[in-house]
């Protein structure tokens, strides 16, 4: 699936991806202890936060929907937010749909994989066999390692401590940042659209659910006009 | 079945079905440069809108200032263009010294 694509990238590139992912999967590693961690230390049974981050697989919604459960919200509100959340990746879905491929195996298992992390990797990168090889790379570790750090933080229970001591919160915003700031550079009306975009969410983020101040940032696309002309990502 | 693992199962075929418009879609709906171009846009502006509210709330209010501070150092790395672990690494690490002293 992967290897006649990746070929033609020198095997640096390759090792640059791994690297820069790397940081991304620690990070994500160490945020899902924690979400196995505080699920059972609200009282869930382990099996709930594994399964989970198997089948939902997207951290935001599935720290609100647990969030939700824990403060006696009920199942219906917990997966109601948590859908609302992850609205946004229909767009992304729709972003990366040629990065992930064209085979039918790699289409139902590339969806599994689109998240914030993976869209804003792939989308980084100058060309298109390398925006595959940084989706399937980025993507697959990342599976792989949030879902054996819920395991790890659910068995280990609550002897992790405050995880919000090693700063991570700060880490992926600053991953983004990093990641769009190529697109942001380049393009005027993406940059105007993006800037307007931001202000609506942080405007209305007191006011609405999670997950709304996101998508209304789409709004921004208003004042993109005729465009850069291209692709901007 | 119990109702936890409905609530489980109903978010996670509605994600999976959100993640798979675009794959489904892509090859049996042409979609003209435009249209691709403002896809692109989107996802960048989407993008962006998670940075900024990741980095400045948290539950609907403000984070604190240890976060943003965090971000905002690795974010002026980023705009000058220091290798990508350095960005990662100088933001977590900033807001952990901040917290260390104190500051939320």
């Amino acid at each position: 699936m992967m290897a006649p694509l990746m070929a033609p990238l020198r095997t640096p590139l390759i090792a640059a991806l791994v690297r820069d992912s790397a940081l991304v999967w620690l990070a994500s590693g160490v945020v899902g202890v924690s979400f196995g961690a505080i699920s059972v230390a609200g009282g869930l049974p382990v099996w709930v936060p594994v399964l989970m981050s198997l089948v939902v697989y997207a951290g935001s919604a599935q720290f609100s929907a647990v969030g939700v459960l824990l403060a006696g919200g009920g199942p219906f509100a917990a997966a109601a937010t948590g859908l609302l959340l992850n609205t946004r990746t229909a767009a992304f879905s729709l972003a990366v749909a040629d990065v992930i491929g064209q085979g039918r195996l790699a289409r139902f298992l590339g969806a599994h994989l689109v998240t914030d992390e993976t869209v804003a990797f792939a989308l980084a990168q100058p060309d298109p066999a390398r925006r595959r090889a940084a989706f399937w790379i980025s993507g697959l570790g990342l599976f792989a390692v949030w879902n054996l750090g819920v395991l790890a933080g659910g068995l280990a229970g609550g002897a992790l401590g405050d995880t919000g001591a090693y700063g991570l919160d700060a880490a992926f915003p600053a991953v983004l940042a990093a990641l769009v700031l190529p697109a942001l550079r380049e393009g005027p009306a993406v940059r105007r659209s993006a800037l307007l975009g931001a202000g609506l969410a942080l405007a209305v983020t007191p006011a609405v659910p999670a997950g709304v101040p996101v998508l209304l940032a789409l709004a921004g696309l208003a004042v993109y006009g005729r465009g850069d002309g291209r692709r901007t990502a | 079945m119990s109702a936890t693992v409905a609530m489980i199962l109903t978010l996670a075929v509605g994600t999976y079905a959100f993640r798979l418009a675009g794959p489904l879609l892509h090859g049996r709906v042409e979609l003209s440069p435009r249209v691709q171009e403002l896809l692109s846009a989107g996802a960048i502006v989407l993008l962006v809108a998670l940075l900024a509210t990741g980095a400045l709330t948290e539950d609907g209010g403000f984070a604190g200032w240890a976060r943003p501070a965090g971000v905002l150092v690795g974010g002026v790395l980023a705009w000058r263009r220091a290798p990508f672990p350095v960005v990662v690494l100088a933001a977590a690490g900033a807001t952990a010294v901040l917290r260390a002293m104190g500051v939320a």
